[in-house]
């Protein structure tokens, strides 16, 4: 596996680790009551901080684990992650420009901020997990 | 599904005429060693300009290495 790979596996992981145990934490807060009385704001900051920081730990002890196997591929990335990392992107956004308009509509009907910023945040995760499942395709089964 | 490229090439069996690993050749064009098996195996389609370098690496055309069937 790639250095590349490595690090989408990581984010991958962590994401999905990440939106799980929000959405546990969120409800397991409002114990039945309605959704936006939970304060959410320190849940989703720590959910977001906590992934950044686990997805950089996991890649940095896999990446030395990797390393002590194979020296030569520590750090090396080249054409086809590139092209790989571009395809990602492209098929992230689209849930990313869902996650916007769904914001601009629920500000537009004055939702509650609890609304607003989950449906951002969850476009960024859905964006995030889509596509890192599109990278580690495109890893294992090709990209032509 | 991923479609298929029609793009064939001959750089494995031209590798190991050459007698150079798969780590040889890939540290030669610049690439990592898993680009290159996918490129042998078709599972990725090589710029224009790697499949330039290849090409070079054995001192072949590029028509001598991938093979692009008509209609």
């Amino acid at each position: 596996m790639v250095y590349e790979e490595r690090n989408i596996w990581a984010s991958l992981v962590v994401s999905v680790l990440g939106v799980i145990v929000y959405v546990v934490v969120v409800l397991q807060q409002a114990g039945g009551a309605p959704l936006v009385e939970v304060d959410w704001v320190p849940i989703m900051l720590w959910t977001i901080g906590g992934s950044i920081v686990g997805a950089i730990v996991i890649s940095i002890v896999w990446g030395i684990v990797a390393g002590m196997r194979d020296p030569d591929g520590v750090g090396k990335s080249d054409q086809r992650d590139r092209d790989i990392a571009h395809m990602s992107t492209r098929v992230g956004q689209a849930f990313l420009v869902i996650a916007g308009l769904g914001v601009i509509v629920l500000c537009a009907f004055e939702a509650d901020w609890f609304w607003i910023a989950n449906t951002m945040f969850f476009g960024f995760a859905l964006s995030s997990i889509v596509g890192g499942v599109a990278s580690v395709i495109a890893y294992r089964r090709g990209l032509v | 599904m991923v479609k298929p490229t029609r793009v064939t090439n001959a750089i494995r069996a031209t590798r190991e005429a050459a007698g150079m690993t798969q780590a040889d050749l890939a540290r030669t064009v610049g690439v990592t060693r898993q680009t290159l098996i996918a490129i042998e195996q078709g599972r990725y389609s090589p710029s224009l300009e790697l499949a330039f370098q290849l090409a070079r690496a054995f001192g072949v055309g590029l028509d001598d290495l991938f093979d692009y069937p008509g209609e």
